[in-house]
């Protein structure tokens, strides 16, 4: 039994929440030098050039590489032999992000009711998602993210007949139609598969892939090369003003489904696609 | 040649701003997003003065991050200007001439930009540490109570921007992709 105090949880996703809006992870970081090499339009490149130039800034005087410094989302792999001390889980990761945000002069963009519209002044709450696994592993994923992409999400409740081919067209409709809204060059997280739910979660989790790495299924992987190629066919390109480079990735997680259905959800992220790991 | 532009505008120059050209701006503009938008909106039509003058000066959509001791701003990038389009044909009509934000616009947006003759400016998305250098002065002048959503009066130099829909009502997004497209 491995035993881990809150505040060891809280003091990690403080800093995680800093480090994940300051600095890109180094696949997102080679994700985005590529493009440069890549981008054959003369101001799609210009645009890329100021992206690099923003990253540098961004982590030498530490300001957050996008004002947008989003909404909390974290991931937990929580073993079931692990024993949480001195408080409630939920409780120290609230705190964590509360702590990071705050003195991290990162922007507060959480409303407390979507109606009422009040900000809450500290970020949180945070998205938590738990996922109770074998063994003694603590693992922490933050992931903020952005509402100029986030809100050109999508969910299609697909049918088995519409298959593969099917299943290509939502995904490309729903890139076409972030167009430059997304902020691309973007990273494409889909989930197919599931319920309505879990499609919506696997797409969130499939944006937390490092760039660069497929699905271990050869279809889906094949799928994911395929929409890559037909997605900077498009021609949106960098901030959608034309080019090569309209996606970085196509990353697709898929679970068993019910004989009736074909749930995909399209979750877009931005080209700050921004995720820090850490196990405790 | 870097094209500088100063604002608020000269009348003319506002003719000759084309969908493409990449400029900076220099000069006086003030921040304004969704809330800001909403508040304006309703004091509007229920008759009342607005808190910054309209006629004439450009709107930046953004909600900064908090600055550092020492820095002016924080992170100051542009926010999807679409969420404005409900409120934006009446700001046109109250004088508006010119808006910073990324992404689409509506139609009846693009309509009143024609009718008012006014230009849309993209900044780029997610380079918020670097357009924060562009600005050297920051004040908040309105609607204090909304945090990151307030009124903010910025002195900016050479914050760089691209038309993408012009007076005339060409759009860059409609025509840019054209060319890339396989």
């Amino acid at each position: 039994m491995k035993t881990i105090h809150v505040d060891t949880i809280t003091a990690n996703l403080r800093e995680m929440c800093m480090e994940a809006n300051y600095f890109l992870s180094d696949d997102m970081k080679a994700a985005l030098k590529n493009a440069q090499e890549k981008e054959e339009s003369p101001l799609g490149c210009q645009i890329l050039g100021q992206l690099q130039d923003n990253l540098a800034i961004a982590g030498e005087e530490r300001i957050p590489i996008c004002q947008d410094t989003g909404m909390a989302v974290v991931f937990v792999d929580l073993g079931q032999e692990v024993k949480i001390e001195g408080g409630f889980l939920g409780d120290a990761i609230n705190e964590g992000v509360r702590q990071g945000y705050v003195d991290g002069y990162l922007r507060k963009s959480v409303v407390k009711d979507p109606f009422i519209r009040e900000n809450t002044k500290d970020n949180t709450p945070a998205i938590i998602h738990y996922n109770i696994v074998p063994g003694d592993t603590f693992r922490m994923t933050v992931a903020p993210k952005g509402f100029g992409s986030e809100n050109m999400s999508r969910t299609f409740m697909l049918k088995p007949a519409d298959g593969m081919e099917g299943a290509k067209e939502a995904v490309l409709q729903a890139v076409k139609d972030a167009g430059p809204n997304a902020c691309p060059p973007v990273v494409v997280g889909v989930g197919v598969g599931g319920t309505f739910e879990k499609a919506a979660f696997l797409a969130k989790q499939a944006l937390t892939r490092k760039v660069g790495e497929h699905s271990e299924l050869p279809h889906i992987k094949e799928m994911e090369e395929d929409l890559l190629e037909k997605v900077n066919n498009l021609g949106i390109g960098p901030a959608g003003l034309g080019g090569r480079v309209t996606a970085l990735a196509v990353n697709v997680n898929t679970f068993a489904t019910h004989i009736a259905g074909m749930p995909l959800a399209v979750n877009m992220c931005c080209h700050v696609n921004r995720h820090v790991t850490r196990e405790l | 040649m870097k094209k500088i532009i100063p604002v608020p505008f000269q009348e003319e120059q506002i003719k000759e701003l084309k969908a493409g050209d990449y400029v900076y701006l220099t000069g006086t503009i003030y921040t304004a997003r969704d809330a800001a938008h909403k508040r304006m909106y309703d004091s509007m039509h229920a008759g009342e003065a607005l808190p910054i003058e309209l006629n004439g000066n450009v709107l930046y959509y953004l909600g900064p991050s908090p600055a550092r001791e020492g820095q002016v701003i924080g992170s100051a990038g542009p926010t999807t200007s679409s969420r404005m389009d409900k409120y934006t044909p009446d700001m046109l009509a109250a004088g508006l001439k010119g808006m910073v934000g990324k992404g689409k616009r509506s139609q009846a947006v693009i309509d009143a930009m024609i009718e008012h003759k006014a230009v849309y400016f993209a900044a780029v998305g997610g380079a918020g540490a670097l357009l924060s250098k562009c600005i050297k002065e920051a004040e908040v002048v309105a609607y204090e109570d909304l945090g990151t959503e307030a009124i903010r009066k910025l002195t900016i130099e050479d914050l760089p921007v691209i038309v993408v829909i012009d007076s005339e009502g060409n759009n860059l997004y409609e025509t840019a992709t054209v060319e890339w497209k396989r």
